[in-house]
């Protein structure tokens, strides 16, 4: 009897350390990193539950077994056996009954966590995404613009349309909790209301081929005022790109280019495009071509047809269908980035 | 030297590479005289020579060893004995066909381990390459085996998993195989040829994985999803083939088991006074033998996805990519039971030996063995929470996983009963039983967070999970296997291992693993995603990752100590030949190492298993005295 109370006085000590210490480190109350959607407060609240089971269960295994081992280990020397105990099925039953209790509970706060994620607010926008290997491109219909980078008003529920065009991604703003696979050939939603302003970042977290670590965009909340400033800026710098060269740039982002190609002159996963048309570019059956109209339409058409030195054979570029128009467009553009 | 060129393992590795020429040869001759096919691919043969010669090879490998004579001569109206002379002795024994249990039983340990020891190189370099954050040596424009950094990361990271979770499979075999009929007082299996075959099968089966590396590698992970595995390298091609041959070891090993176990038990041994293990084994054979061909069926689908153009997972032409989701998580989450439930078996099993108690609660073990095997074909799809399957199926399938806890929980609290006033002991495979029971119950804990959905769709894909699984495995399997090996060892060989160097094996493999897996459940929680070569600076991520990759290190020095004293120990190990242990288990009442044909003499099942404490109980008793009764 002596031996249960002093465990039970041991396993209630331990349980509440270890929940303490989970705690300081930063992983139970608030969990990190901060949360910053209103789908993340029914998130961290089951889990704060959780963590503090875990907890009890782990004291409750570990300090019999270790309590045991100290106090009932073999004495040098006795060679008998310990006292004949088969079991105890009042014992199994309880151990059986009650975990199916909590279970029970847990299976009810998980199914309610989870309804309130999906929370539908009729008037929330929509936003389009598209990802794409390996980039992502937030297009916004009510305004017709399109960005590289995702701005979202802080208080208001957005819907997000999300389309793959080549293989599965998934949405992940580690702040926001809520993730969400992008499947191509159909549109999955996703629903969120930011409720704390900040540069974040949407991070695909289904393994999507080589450049996947750098599958990142930046997620952007302020204030509705900022937020329209934005929108303004957007459809302002939308309208003053009628030109070849301005279309050509739309056209990149819409597609994510610059997810493979940089416009800086660093290699990525395809050759950068700064100060690429006009140059000689080395193939890897050993030639060299001149950067013309004709080579770069050839490349964007049919990716696989030449294959510059030193990236992957075959290529990993998706084929694209463009028009003429938009093709010059583009090339117009690439002229630009000198 | 000699002895060594001329074995069935050379012989068949030699056929596996004609077998290889000759399938990739017919397809090439089509390719040449039909028009519109381009011959050949940026690895040799075109992708298609490769699958059938790569499938031909695996046919090569195993007639050439001449595990398959037997029933070739049988066809041919040929007789033969029904037990063959054994033909070779000492190490030659192993590397030429045998049909003898225990000899098959090591083949799969020793195999098991090298696996072990190849899939654990990948993990060292991809973790060397994730210490601090930027590429470091596997950069964009390095190129080796047809692929940049990147991409031989992805393929690294991608062959660790298939390639351990190969090891694994055959590591519980190895056990199974070796222990199994021991415990029965069975001769041999039910079906010694077929036993031979799922052995053999599995060697061609790691070779093909294996070469995937060098044929442009993958980078889709061991789940393969397609859009993105049916556009992979020709190396997907291999791996597909790999796990599809594999799974046929594990398949006809299963059946076997079953067999074994139903028809081969010794006298008076009824259902509930089987071993603890023999019930665990029977579970794991079950999923094994029911639910591993819908991992071969979906990889074949890809597939023919690739070399056919039948789209199954392709939205293009109709097909549905989640589609494959189910049914390869429809094995892949019951298989995780495989790799744990005999580790657990072995846990039940060792415990009462060293703790001097009968095992508390037998029925409630046996049974939650059943219990677990039989939930985990109802939670697949708790992989898919975010994966865009109907929102509403989501819900069922967490209340299926928590369930899963239920049948645990009685393991965890049995256990803890078991060892509650008894008489504790700790030599080496003790140690190896508590820290599996520890690491397990991590494992445990950190389960239910990915069961409940709203958790879960913060948790997936992050090192969360991974920190999750590592500690499921590594309590579930490699631990115990660990523990097994130390207990079974001097039976297999009449000596002992080292104990100094067990326990130093003991107490470098634990911490380190602790921080491991604390580590990465840690930053997993706080961003890191799973499957990625680099990570962002701006996280903060650097230290953690250092120590990680420093605690790697020193659980790969630990499983170094292991080898060195497995090895060594065979030779130079203290003898051992009487019950090391004390254990009232039948295999130990005789002296090791094992004779050929297991008993001499037949014995009886006279009480329980695990009375230790009762005066003068007894499991066992023998036909006639055994000539020499070590205590």
């Amino acid at each position: 009897m002596v031996h249960f109370v002093i465990v039970g006085i041991l396993v209630l000590v331990t349980a509440i350390l270890t929940y303490v210490g989970l705690d300081m480190a930063g992983i139970a109350r608030h969990m990190n990193p901060v949360s910053a959607s209103a789908q993340s407060v029914s998130i961290d609240w089951l889990w704060n539950w959780e963590v503090i089971t875990i907890s009890f269960l782990f004291a409750l295994i570990v300090v019999p077994m270790v309590y045991s081992l100290i106090v009932f280990r073999r004495k040098q020397g006795d060679n008998t056996d310990a006292e004949h105990v088969e079991g105890n099925t009042a014992l199994e039953i309880t151990w059986t009954v009650v975990p199916l209790f909590i279970v029970v509970i847990f299976a009810y706060m998980g199914a309610y966590s989870l309804g309130e994620t999906l929370r539908v607010d009729p008037n929330a926008t929509v936003i389009k995404v598209r990802a794409q290997q390996f980039s992502w491109t937030f297009e916004y219909p009510e305004y017709g613009i399109v960005s590289t980078e995702l701005h979202l008003p802080i208080d208001q529920q957005v819907v997000l349309k999300m389309e793959s065009t080549d293989v599965i991604h998934s949405f992940w703003v580690p702040e926001f909790r809520v993730k969400q696979d992008i499947v191509p050939g159909r549109v999955t939603e996703y629903r969120i209301t930011p409720i704390l302003e900040g540069n974040y970042k949407v991070r695909c977290s289904e393994l999507c081929g080589t450049s996947h670590a750098y599958m990142e965009a930046g997620v952007i909340v302020t204030t509705e005022a900022e937020y329209n400033a934005w929108i303004a800026e957007q459809v302002a710098i939308a309208a003053a790109s009628q030109t070849p060269e301005g279309q050509g740039q739309i056209l990149t982002v819409k597609n994510g280019c610059a997810g493979c190609h940089s416009l800086d002159g660093s290699a990525m996963t395809g050759p950068t495009w700064l100060g690429l048309y006009g140059s000689d570019v080395e193939l890897d059956n050993g030639s060299t071509v001149v950067a013309d109209d004709a080579f770069i339409k050839q490349s964007i058409l049919e990716p696989n047809a030449t294959i510059v030195s030193g990236f992957p054979s075959p290529s990993v570029m998706p084929p694209y269908t463009f028009t003429d128009e938009e093709v010059a467009n583009i090339i117009a553009y690439i002229k630009t980035l000198k | 030297m000699k002895k060594f060129v001329s074995s069935a393992l050379l012989k068949g590795l030699l056929w596996q590479f004609i077998g290889i020429l000759v399938g990739g040869g017919i397809v090439e001759i089509f390719r040449v005289i039909l028009p519109d096919s381009e011959p050949f691919g940026p690895f040799g043969f075109s992708e298609p020579a490769w699958v059938l010669g790569g499938f031909l090879s695996a046919i090569f490998f195993l007639v050439g060893t001449g595990v398959t004579g037997d029933w070739i001569k049988w066809a041919r109206g040929i007789d033969t004995p029904e037990h063959h002379e054994e033909h070779y002795s000492g190490w030659e024994k192993y590397v030429n066909v045998s049909l003898d249990h225990k000899v098959i039983g090591i083949q799969y340990t020793i195999v098991a381990l090298a696996l072990i020891s190849i899939g654990g190189l990948f993990a060292l370099i991809f973790r060397t390459e994730l210490a601090a954050s930027g590429l470091q040596f596997l950069v964009t424009d390095m190129k080796l085996f047809g692929q940049n950094g990147p991409q031989l990361y992805n393929t690294l990271m991608s062959l660790h998993g298939m390639i351990m979770i190969v090891s694994i499979l055959l590591g519980i075999s190895g056990i199974i195989n070796y222990v199994v009929p021991l415990l029965l007082g069975a001769q041999d299996m039910a079906f010694p040829r077929m036993n031979a075959f799922s052995f053999w099968i599995a060697v061609p089966a790691a070779v093909l994985l294996l070469m995937s590396l060098f044929l442009g590698g993958f980078d889709t992970g061991w789940t393969a999803y397609p859009p993105l595995s049916a556009k992979a390298p020709v190396g997907m091609q291999m791996f597909f083939l790999g796990v599809f041959v594999a799974g046929w070891s594990s398949i006809l090993g299963a059946l076997n088991v079953i067999v074994t176990v139903v028809r081969m038990r010794a006298k008076g041994m009824n259902a509930m006074r089987m071993p603890i293990f023999v019930w665990a084994a029977v579970a794991t054979s079950i999923i094994a033998m029911t639910a591993t061909q819908l991992i071969g069926l979906s990889f074949q689908l890809v597939m023919f996805q690739r070399l056919l153009g039948m789209g199954f997972f392709d939205p293009a032409k109709g097909g549905n990519p989640v589609l494959f989701q189910h049914l390869f998580w429809f094995y892949s989450h019951p298989a995780v039971y495989v790799f744990i439930l005999p580790g657990l078996g072995v846990i039940s099993e060792l415990l009462p030996v060293f703790a001097r108690k009968p095992l508390f609660g037998y029925r409630w073990i046996a049974m939650s063995s059943l219990g677990i095997a039989l939930v985990g074909f109802l939670v697949w799809a708790h992989h898919m929470f975010t994966s865009g399957m109907n929102e509403y199926l989501r819900v069922p399938f967490m209340y299926s996983t928590l369930l899963v806890a239920i049948p645990t929980g009685v393991k965890f609290f049995s256990w803890v009963a078991t060892l509650w006033k008894g008489k504790i002991s700790t030599p080496t495979p003790m140690l190896f039983v508590l820290g599996g029971i520890v690491v397990f119950l991590l494992g445990g804990l950190t389960g239910p967070p990915n069961a409940t959905v709203s958790t879960d769709l913060h948790l997936h894909d992050t090192y969360f999970i991974v920190g999750h699984f590592h500690d499921t495995i590594f309590g579930g399997f490699v631990f115990p296997f660990f523990a097994a090996l130390y207990y079974w060892f001097p039976k297999a060989t009449g000596r002992r291992m080292n104990e100094t160097l067990g326990k130093i094996h003991f107490w470098l493999m634990t911490p380190s693993f602790f921080v491991l897996t604390f580590g990465m459940m840690y930053i997993g929680l706080l961003g890191m995603r799973r499957r990625i070569a680099d990570y962002d600076p701006a996280l903060g991520f650097d230290s953690t990752h250092l120590v990680l990759t420093v605690a790697g290190y020193l659980i790969a020095t630990s499983v170094l100590i292991f080898i060195y004293n497995f090895f060594n120990s065979i030779k130079n190990g203290e003898k051992a030949e009487g019950n090391v242990w004390n254990s009232r288990s039948p295999e130990w009442q005789v002296p090791s190492p094992m004779p050929m044909h297991n008993y001499d003499q037949p014995f009886e099942v006279v009480g329980e298993p695990y009375d230790y404490g009762l005066e003068g109980s007894k499991y066992v008793e023998f036909a006639a005295p055994v000539a020499d009764k070590h205590k």
